[in-house]
C-alpha cells in the first residue's frame, strides 16, 4: 500500500496559495497526525486527508456552469485533433490496447439509418446536471462541482466501475495498466476510473480545456466552451439563437454538453 | 423419534481431503489477485466495454444464493414448519459463508481492493451499492444473532423474531442486489423494476439448490443419513422456486419485447447474441428452469433419492448462466446514445462488445466459492449446526 500526498488540486492556485500561507499550528498537529496515522491506516487517512467533494465544490464557482457546444457540422472528418491535446494534455496514452486504453474523448461516426447522412463528432464526459455516475458511486469519490464539472476524486476511488455501468455515454475509463509519465496537474491511478475533467486545471486559471484550443488552432471552431450560466457568454448566445440538442434528452439528465447541426 | 442431536464432523481424511482441494482453489483465488493487483485488470478479460466479469458473476451468485440458503430457517422459523427445524442451524452458516465468498470477490476484484476501508467509511447514501454495504454487513449481524439464539436452544419465541428479522432482511438484501442494475437508467437490459422481484426468486431458487447439495455432502462425509422424505421435500420446494424464476424472467422479456426501443436489446438476448443466446435458452431456460423441473415432476425419475440432487446442480449450473446473461450479456450490447443512428468509433461504440475471461478471473471466481465452502466446513467442524440423523424417522413431522 502507498501512502499519497492530499491532493489540493481542485482548488484553484490562488485558493490552494492562501490556504498554504494561512497554515496554522492546528494544521502542523494534523500533519503529525496525518504521518502517524499513514503507517497505520492508508484508507482513513486518504479519507480524512484527501479532501471531500464538499470541498472541491467549495473552490468552485456555484454561479458558474462550464459546459461545451459542439457544432456538429464543422467538426472535420478524420481530424483528431481534440483527441491529441486532450491526450497529450492530461498523460492518457494509446498502448496497443483498445479494449482497454483510457479514452477520455473520441471520434464517434454517426450513420442517419433512415438518410444514410453521415457525420462525425468528439464525445466526452457530458457533464450532466444530474449525473447518473455520481448517484451510484458508493463512495462520493464520483462528484460535481458546483460549476457543473464532473470529476472523478482519484483518493477515494475504489474501482468499483459502478459508475462506468451507469454512464449512458461510456465516457469513463478504467485504468488497466500501471501509469507513466503522469502529469502533476491531471493524477491518474491504476485501478481507478477516469474520465474528461473538462481540462478544470486550465478552466480554474481562466483558460479553455485543451481540446477547444487545439480545434480553434486547427481553424475548425467546432467546439466553444463557456459559462452555460451566463447569457451573454459566446456558447449561452449560440445556444439561444440555434438549435442544438443534448444527448440521450429522454433521460432528462441536463447535459453540460450540448450538440448543433446533428443532421 | 428422538431429540434433534447436532454434534461437529469428525475430521476423516474425505474432510481432509475436501479441506485440502478448496485449499488449493483459495491459494490460486490469492495468486490471481496479487497478479492482478501488480499487473493491473489488464491481466484479466475484463475492458472498458465489459467492466463486470466473471468474477462479478460468481459473486453476484454466491450474494443471492446467501439469501436463500436461509430459506430451510426461514420456513421452520417465520413460517413454523417443524421438518425444517434441524437444518435451520445448518441454513444460517450457509447463508452467512456464501455472503463472505460472494463479498470476497468483489473486494478483491476492485481496482483498489487497499481501499477497503475507505469503502467502509465513506458513503454516498443516494447509491445503491453504498446502501448494499450495509445490507450485508447487517445480514452477517442479524443472521449471526439468529444462529446464536437457536443454537443457545432459547424459548422458541425469540426463535421466531429472530428468524422473522433475518427472513425480512434477505428479502431487502435481495432487493438490493437486483437494484444494482435495475437502477442502471442508461443501460436497455437493466432499467427495470422487475430486477429486484427476479433476484428475490433467483435467490429462493440458487440457495435452496446450493443448500440441498452442501447438506447431502455434509451428512455424506459425516456418514450420517438423509432420508427420502426430508430430500423430496426441498425438492419440490425447489421445483416451485424454479417456476418462479421462470415466471418473471418471461415477465422481464416479454415485457421488454413490447417496448419497440428494447426491441435490439431483445434480439441479442433471445436470437443472436452467440454465446449469451445458447447461455439463455439452453443454460438458463433448458438446465437451470425446465430439467429440474421435469426431473422433480416427472414419474418414475421423480421417485429416485438422488433426483432433488441432480435437479439441485442443473439449478446451480443455470444460475450461473442466468447470472452470466445478465451481467454479461447487458454490458455486451452497445450503448444506445444516439437513437435513430448507426454509430461507430475507437471506442466500440455501437457495437457487440467482445468478452473473453481469463485464468484469473476464474481463479478468482471459484476462490469466493471456495471461501464459502470452507467456511461452511470449518464450522460445521467445530460448531454443533449439523443434525447426527436425518431420517425420516427422525424428522418431526409438520
Amino acid at each position: 500500500m502507498t501512502f499519497r500526498m492530499p491532493d489540493d488540486t481542485r482548488q484553484p492556485p490562488a485558493q490552494r496559495a492562501v490556504n498554504r500561507a494561512e497554515m496554522t499550528r492546528r494544521d502542523l498537529l494534523r500533519s503529525g497526525a496525518a504521518v502517524a496515522t499513514a503507517t497505520l491506516a492508508p484508507g482513513v487517512t486518504l479519507m480524512a486527508f484527501g479532501g471531500s467533494p464538499a470541498e472541491a465544490a467549495g473552490a468552485a464557482d456555484a454561479g458558474k456552469r462550464w459546459g461545451l457546444l459542439i457544432d456538429v457540422s464543422k467538426c472535420q472528418d478524420g481530424c483528431t485533433d481534440c483527441i491529441t491535446a486532450c491526450s497529450e494534455e492530461n498523460g492518457w496514452h494509446d498502448t496497443g490496447h483498445p479494449e482497454t486504453d483510457a479514452q477520455w474523448i473520441r471520434k464517434v461516426t454517426l450513420k442517419n439509418s433512415a438518410t444514410g447522412h453521415t457525420a462525425e463528432m468528439p464525445v466526452m464526459c457530458q457533464h450532466c446536471e444530474s449525473p447518473p455516475c455520481v448517484d451510484v458511486c458508493p463512495t462520493g469519490a464520483s462528484f460535481k462541482r458546483k460549476d457543473g464539472i464532473v470529476l472523478v476524486d482519484k483518493h477515494i476511488c475504489i474501482g468499483c466501475r459502478y459508475c462506468m455501468m451507469a454512464c449512458p455515454f461510456k465516457a469513463r475509463s478504467f485504468v488497466h495498466e500501471p501509469t507513466v509519465n503522469q502529469k502533476s496537474h491531471a493524477p491518474r491511478g491504476q485501478g481507478t476510473v477516469e474520465s474528461c475533467t473538462l481540462c478544470v486545471h486550465r478552466v480554474d486559471k481562466g483558460g479553455t480545456p485543451a481540446c477547444v484550443e487545439a480545434c480553434a488552432k486547427a481553424g475548425h471552431e467546432a467546439i466553444i466552451f463557456g459559462d452555460l450560466k451566463d447569457p451573454e457568454s459566446a456558447i449561452s448566445k449560440r445556444l439561444a439563437g440555434y438549435p442544438s440538442v443534448a444527448l440521450r434528452p429522454d433521460l432528462d439528465l441536463n447535459p453540460g454538453v450540448r450538440y448543433s447541426n446533428l443532421g | 423419534m428422538e431429540r434433534t442431536i447436532y454434534r461437529e464432523i469428525k475430521a476423516t481424511n474425505t474432510v481432509w481431503g475436501l479441506a485440502i482441494l478448496l485449499g488449493a482453489f483459495l491459494a490460486g483465488a490469492l495468486g490471481s489477485v496479487l497478479y492482478t493487483e501488480h499487473h493491473g485488470h489488464i491481466v484479466t478479460g475484463m475492458t472498458n466495454q465489459v467492466v463486470w466479469g466473471l468474477p462479478h458473476v460468481f459473486a453476484i451468485f454466491l450474494i443471492v444464493a446467501a439469501s436463500g440458503a436461509l430459506n430451510a430457517a426461514s420456513i421452520a422459523s417465520v413460517f413454523g414448519q417443524a421438518p425444517y427445524k434441524p437444518i435451520s442451524r445448518l441454513s444460517a452458516v450457509l447463508a452467512m459463508s456464501l455472503l463472505v465468498g460472494g463479498l470476497a470477490i468483489l473486494v478483491l476484484d476492485l481496482g483498489r481492493p487497499d481501499r477497503l476501508l475507505v469503502a467502509m467509511t465513506t458513503y454516498n447514501f443516494k447509491s445503491i451499492f453504498a446502501w448494499n454495504i450495509y445490507l450485508y454487513t447487517g445480514f452477517l449481524a442479524v443472521v449471526g444473532v439468529y444462529l446464536a439464539v437457536q443454537m443457545n436452544r432459547l424459548d422458541y419465541k425469540y426463535v421466531r423474531v429472530a428468524g422473522t428479522v433475518a427472513f425480512l432482511w434477505r428479502l431487502a438484501l435481495t432487493t438490493g442486489t437486483g437494484s444494482i442494475f435495475g437502477w442502471l437508467v442508461a443501460r436497455p437490459g437493466y432499467d427495470a423494476a422487475i430486477m429486484a422481484p427476479l433476484f428475490i426468486a433467483m435467490s429462493f431458487s440458487f440457495g435452496l439448490a446450493v443448500f440441498i447439495l452442501v447438506m447431502v455432502t455434509l451428512m455424506k462425509v459425516s456418514g450420517r443419513e438423509v432420508g427420502w422424505g426430508l430430500l423430496h421435500r426441498m425438492g419440490g420446494l425447489l421445483a416451485i422456486f424454479c417456476m418462479a424464476v421462470l415466471y418473471f424472467t418471461a415477465v422481464q422479456h416479454l415485457t421488454a419485447l413490447y417496448a419497440a426501443e428494447h426491441a435490439g436489446f431483445e434480439r441479442f438476448i433471445l436470437r443472436d447474441g452467440g454465446h449469451v443466446t445458447f447461455y439463455f435458452w439452453v443454460g438458463q431456460i433448458l438446465i437451470g428452469g425446465l430439467l429440474p423441473i421435469a426431473l422433480i415432476y416427472l414419474p418414475y425419475i421423480r421417485d429416485a433419492k438422488s433426483e432433488p440432487v441432480w435437479a439441485s446442480i442443473f439449478v446451480i449450473i443455470g444460475g450461473l448462466a442466468q447470472v452470466y446473461v445478465i451481467v454479461v450479456g447487458g454490458q455486451l450490447y452497445p450503448l444506445e446514445m444516439f437513437p435513430g443512428y448507426e454509430i461507430s468509433s475507437t471506442f466500440n461504440d455501437g457495437s457487440i462488445g467482445s468478452y473473453a475471461p481469463k485464468w484469473p478471473e476464474v481463479l478468482l471466481g471459484l476462490g469466493g466459492v471456495a471461501i464459502a465452502l470452507l467456511a461452511v466446513g470449518v464450522a460445521a467442524k467445530i460448531l454443533r449446526i449439523l443434525p447426527t440423523n436425518l431420517s425420516d424417522a427422525n424428522v418431526p413431522e409438520s
